[in-house]
């Protein structure tokens, strides 16, 4: 195991990687399943290069990815000011409050049919889902990280003579901003699922949900983890775009976890060279 | 010659009468009067939780007296009054600025584009931080924090320094270590200053005017003069004067408790 430890971590996930295929082949193999029930990792992978090759994967994960991305952008957009309205007044947090916990306790998938009722647009309709997916675990992060503002700091930006809009873009933005981003991350997986629970409402002719529904009446087993796989690569890249982010606004998080500059030139390594 | 000069010297703040309640609250500060003049290193003493920090609050604009008036340069004190310098217990640094652009803060509000580098490179030379300007406050030590959040408090020319407990969350070796950068600073860059600290030592060998404060509501007791030549120096502690000072101040604190 300590040989395990000292691999960089992309082996570590081929290793995984290749463990749960052999596991699910073997599983397969042994087990005697039908291809319709549970399709091999070679089933799969035949499928995936059909889909791959014409065209058909591409196109649907399309759609799914331009409903997704709006998704997230809107969904965050609109609880940016949301949040910034709950988290300074008290009244409007007592308003409002009480009816967004109520409609995180009712499932987005019973809302979504209303939603395809209300909204002409199949796109819209399918967009809306996700950005009421994505909303509340945003809104909950904003909220969570305005309050986190020091004290000590309004102080001194009023002692200053700053203005409202320089509290906020100069001080609550970038204070809150670790907390949003880890919200906005949590978003990011939340708006593929948004988006597909739109597309099972309203299955009209495209996107990876509708491809998952016709797959599944078909029987095309083999498609349907095709789908699921495309569905996971989304999400994956969704969440790492938004780490990138992270990585590049709080480049003084990870600057500020390195050695202390005042031990660093001359403390620990000296002490340690001189005791060998 | 130089008494003569301080009396003549033009009264900088003043607090006249000054009381506050919070929300239907018993009076936290009753009847507070003082007086500080363009120059004075002023600092005020008293035992924790009294209301000190209060007091400075209120003197800085943040908080607003239930009664009494507080004049800066004879101007009734508003919170866009003129520019005041702060520094908190724990600096109150942005940790996600760095060196550089923490002191830069104050002249980024103002709006002052108009040299601003050369002023802010000369604030952070000014307390010793040459070399550290691109470095993240989370890799500093807390002495050096401290030493950002003067050089802020300092790079918009305030007319009045105001300083919160500011070596209080350090420890002793460094607490007295910035005592004496404060007194060089002070020295190379004199501006008025007023300063809430418990330490009885760090306040005779800083203030020229020592406040005590005390009771319960909170007034000024007592006020004690230090008269220990400029500049001072660490090694002045072992002087007859500032026993004589320091004793009295301690008195002073076990009278008004």
């Amino acid at each position: 195991m300590s040989w395990l430890n000292k691999q960089p971590t992309w082996l570590i996930v081929l290793i995984s990687a290749l463990a749960l295929l052999g596991g699910w082949h073997l599983l397969v193999v042994w087990g005697e399943y039908d291809r319709f029930i549970l399709p091999g990792p070679v089933d799969v992978g035949q499928q995936m290069k059909i889909v791959v090759a014409d065209g058909r994967l591409l196109r649907h994960s399309l759609v799914t990815i331009s409903e997704v991305i709006p998704g997230l952008l809107i969904g965050c957009a609109i609880a940016v000011p949301f949040g910034y309205l709950l988290a300074k007044s008290p009244l409007a947090e007592r308003l409002i409050s009480p009816y967004l916990i109520a409609s995180q306790a009712i499932p987005v998938i019973a809302i979504a049919p209303l939603l395809t009722i209300w909204v002409q647009s199949t796109y819209w309709a399918r967009v809306l889902v996700a950005i009421l997916v994505v909303f509340f675990p945003i809104l909950i992060n904003i909220v969570a990280g305005l309050r986190s503002v020091p004290a000590e700091l309004y102080d001194l930006m009023r002692s200053l003579q700053a203005t409202r809009w320089q509290i906020f873009y100069k001080l609550e933005f970038p204070a809150a901003l670790p907390v949003i981003l880890a919200g906005l991350k949590v978003g990011a997986t939340l708006s593929v699922i948004g988006a597909l629970v739109g597309e099972f409402v309203q299955p009209k002719s495209q996107g990876l949900g509708y491809l998952l529904v016709t797959s599944r009446y078909q029987f095309k087993t083999d498609l349907v983890f095709v789908v699921l796989i495309a569905l996971a690569v989304i999400a994956l890249t969704m969440y790492g775009l938004v780490a990138l982010l992270e990585k590049r606004l709080l480049r003084w998080q990870y600057l500020s976890n390195r050695t202390n500059v005042t031990r660093g030139k001359n403390g620990p390594q000296k002490m340690a060279r001189g005791g060998s | 010659m130089s008494e003569d000069n301080n009396s003549a010297t033009a009264v900088l703040l003043s607090a006249e009468q000054v009381s506050l309640a919070f929300a239907d609250g018993p009076h936290v500060l009753q009847d507070v009067s003082l007086t500080i003049r363009a120059g004075d290193f002023v600092a005020l003493v008293g035992p924790s939780g009294v209301g000190k920090s209060t007091l400075l609050r209120l003197l800085a604009g943040l908080l607003t007296p239930s009664s009494g008036q507080i004049l800066l340069q004879g101007q009734p004190l508003r919170l866009h009054a003129a520019p005041i310098g702060i520094v908190f217990q724990r600096g109150g640094l942005m940790p996600w600025r760095t060196v550089w652009q923490n002191v830069q803060l104050p002249l980024e509000l103002m709006g002052n584009g108009r040299h601003v580098s050369a002023r802010v490179q000369e604030m952070i030379n000014l307390v010793g931080l040459q070399g550290f300007e691109h470095v993240y406050p989370a890799q500093l030590s807390g002495g050096m924090a401290q030493r950002v959040a003067i050089a802020r408090a300092l790079v918009h020319q305030p007319s009045l320094l105001l300083l919160d407990e500011p070596f209080g969350a350090l420890d002793a070796l460094t607490r007295e270590r910035m005592a004496q950068e404060l007194l060089r600073i002070w020295h190379l860059m004199p501006v008025t200053v007023f300063m809430v600290t418990h330490s009885i030592a760090e306040a005779v060998l800083l203030a020229d005017d020592v406040l005590v404060m005390g009771g319960s509501p909170a007034r000024i007791t007592h006020h004690i003069r230090v008269a220990l030549p400029r500049p001072r120096k660490l090694e002045m502690e072992g002087t007859a004067e500032f026993h004589h000072c320091a004793t009295a101040v301690r008195r002073a604190i076990e009278a008004s408790g």
